[in-house]
């Protein structure tokens, strides 16, 4: 078995192994990394479905300041370009970690995994950052229909991010004391997985929010 | 199971499988050079549409009425970049439950916001002017 090739996690849940052409007429159950990988595609696929809700809720309320300051007042798009660069960088951070998960390579692994983590920290900082000045201004979630929208669709997106570095650290630690075990790999995937989704999220969070809203 | 004992041995890889899971890096393009390299080309091409979306309004090349299309344009490009180069979504065979379960969840998406949009546009359209509510009711 070459290092590069993927888990090998097929003889031992009993599903079918698909190794030779006359295998894969028979079909069969797919490994248990695709299942896995296809489950967990479908809860981002749910979770991206109740983002859409919050957007839908911003877009309605948008214009409802109640008198208070508008995002073209609010929003300083340098901020947000820097946020947007570390999340970006951040993602492909964490794809040269799963390309180092699959050669095998702890060390290549950790250190991306590492630098994943102070982007998305870094990105993280900058928003509560944002959060605290916004509040200090008397532009707080209670100010206005407006805010409360703003605060609830980019607090949601930074919590799922806070959750992703947890979920991160705990990656690593399991990484470099279990080793890149089936199961451990199946795990790697699926953080890459959720953390690329945050970024696809970011992209629609940036444009809607930030860019429309000084925009117009 | 019969075929453990196939030449490379219960524990190779499901180079033949049928499917493919969502954020996995082809099995042809196993080799890690082309896997960063496509991370790579995902990257300047994000980091091409980002700074677009950013840099567009202050250049004031787009007709200021159309900037809002433009931008939106571009983030649906930018997701697409995303999808295909960070999460290995692709159009080929082996990928095709992954793109069906993306296919419903655009669909959802799109009846959610738009519906939302839209009914509470009527909405607000419908809705006399408070004004004109208070004289209604004199």
């Amino acid at each position: 078995m070459s290092s590069s090739t993927y888990p090998a996690d097929l003889s031992q849940d009993g599903h079918g192994v698909s190794n030779g052409i006359a295998v894969r007429s028979r079909g069969g159950p797919a490994s248990k990394r695709i299942i896995v990988g296809y489950g967990f595609w479908i809860f981002l696929l749910s979770d991206i479905v109740m983002f859409s809700a919050f957007f839908a809720v911003y877009a309605v309320l948008s214009g409802a300041t109640a008198g208070g300051p508008s995002g073209r007042q609010l929003f300083d798009l340098r901020n947000v370009a820097v946020e947007t660069g570390c999340l970006l960088l951040s993602s492909f951070a964490c794809g040269m970690a799963s390309i180092g998960a699959m050669q095998r390579s702890l060390k290549t692994f950790q250190i991306a995994m590492a630098v994943t983590f102070v982007l998305g920290a870094l990105f993280l900082a900058l928003e509560l950052q944002e959060f605290a000045g916004l509040i200090a201004r008397g532009a707080g979630p209670r100010r206005s229909a407006f805010l409360s929208a703003f605060f609830s669709l980019v607090g949601c997106h930074g919590l799922h991010v806070t959750v992703g570095l947890l979920w991160l650290l705990t990656m690593m630690a399991q990484a470099w004391a279990k080793g890149f075990r089936d199961d451990i790999l199946r795990r790697i995937l699926c953080f890459s997985l959720f953390w690329h989704a945050l970024d696809i999220i970011w992209v629609a969070v940036f444009t809607v929010v930030y860019l429309l809203g000084a925009a117009t | 199971m019969t075929n453990n004992d196939t030449p490379l041995g219960p524990n190779a890889a499901p180079r033949l499988d049928l499917d493919h899971a969502p954020g996995e890096v082809g099995a042809l393009d196993e080799n890690p050079r082309a896997a960063v390299i496509g991370y790579i080309v995902g990257l300047a091409l994000a980091i091409g549409l980002t700074a677009g979306s950013f840099l567009l309004p202050l250049t004031g090349l787009v007709y200021a009425p159309a900037l809002p299309v433009a931008l939106v344009v571009m983030a649906i490009a930018q997701m697409g970049v995303h999808l295909v180069f960070f999460l290995h979504i692709t159009t080929g065979p082996d990928n095709a439950n992954n793109v069906l379960a993306l296919a419903f969840g655009v669909l959802i998406v799109i009846l959610l916001m738009g519906g939302s949009l839209w009914i509470m546009a009527n909405l607000n359209h419908d809705m006399p002017a408070a004004a004109q509510v208070i004289q209604m009711q004199r």
